[in-house]
């Protein structure tokens, strides 16, 4: 039997205040589940940009996430208004943050490439006017071939 | 060396207190966060013009010494308060980011 544990975390949206709690939170829970330094930093890059899109684009949102021995599972859900085009979102540098977001630091458009790259799978699914569920995995130990 | 090296040079003034016994062992620079949080250095005092709440949270994060506001700028109310309340080193000097940074670099060679 694998040993499971499983996290959840509701992010309030538009409260940049509290933006990056989840976050932080939750990289301290992998450093109590013994998850390797790098792997750690990977997985809270990754969930980090996850939690201020929420935050930013999406008013808000949950986080769910599920560690066993291999993987680190999070799932970010949101009833924002949805991304209209994922393939351009995805571009480094792309963003519809309004200049009051930028002066905060964000709306760099590194955000969703960041996740890619730091995350070993990612999925997202998305609808207007109904949400946004973004799905990364990230390896616990890099794969053997 | 640690924060209380940096809040004994004279160009730095602490406007936050936080564990002056906390190692700091580089320096690094940036005020996106995104990439902060990507290219934070553990244990680096970082120079930024960023005086809002959520350089805290990058701070935390990517588990950097202190943060050290450049260019005069003052942490905002809100960021001053959380600072306070976690216990995180914030310093304000009116240097250039270059200019602090290569203090801080200095202070460390
Ligand atoms: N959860 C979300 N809900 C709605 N739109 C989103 C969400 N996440 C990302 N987006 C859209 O994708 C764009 C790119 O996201 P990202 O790469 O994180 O850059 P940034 O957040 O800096 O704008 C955003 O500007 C936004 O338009
Ligand atoms: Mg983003």
């Amino acid at each position: 039997m694998t040993n499971s544990t499983e996290l959840l975390y509701v992010i309030s949206g538009e409260d940049f205040a509290s933006a990056g709690e989840a976050s932080t939170s939750f990289k301290n829970e992998l450093k109590k589940l013994n998850v390797s330094p790098e792997v750690i930093r990977r997985a809270s890059i990754a969930m980090y940009e996850g939690e201020i899109n929420m935050v930013i684009h999406a008013y808000g949102g949950t986080a769910r996430v599920t560690v066993d021995d291999k993987d680190i599972k999070i799932v970010l859900a949101d009833n924002g208004p949805g991304i209209e085009d994922v393939e351009k979102a995805m571009q480094a540098g792309y963003s519809t943050a309004t200049d009051g977001i930028r002066d905060l630091g964000f709306g760099a458009g590194m955000g969703l490439p960041n996740m890619k790259k730091y995350s070993d799978e990612m999925t997202i699914e998305t609808h207007e006017g109904e949400g946004t569920t973004v799905t990364m995995i990230v390896h616990r130990e890099p794969e053997v071939s | 060396m640690t924060l209380q090296d940096i809040n004994n040079l004279p160009d730095f003034t602490i406007t936050c207190e936080g564990d002056n016994t906390l190692t700091v062992t580089d320096v690094f620079c940036c005020d996106m966060l995104s990439l902060a949080m990507s290219k934070g250095i553990e244990h680096a005092a970082w120079v930024t013009v960023m005086g809002g709440v959520n350089t805290l949270a990058v701070l935390r994060l990517t588990e950097m010494s202190c943060i050290i506001l450049a260019e005069g700028v003052k942490p905002d109310d809100v960021m001053k308060q959380k600072a306070l309340e976690e216990g995180i080193a914030v310093f304000t000097t009116d240097l250039s980011v270059f200019r602090a940074a290569l203090k801080i670099h200095e202070a460390l060679s």
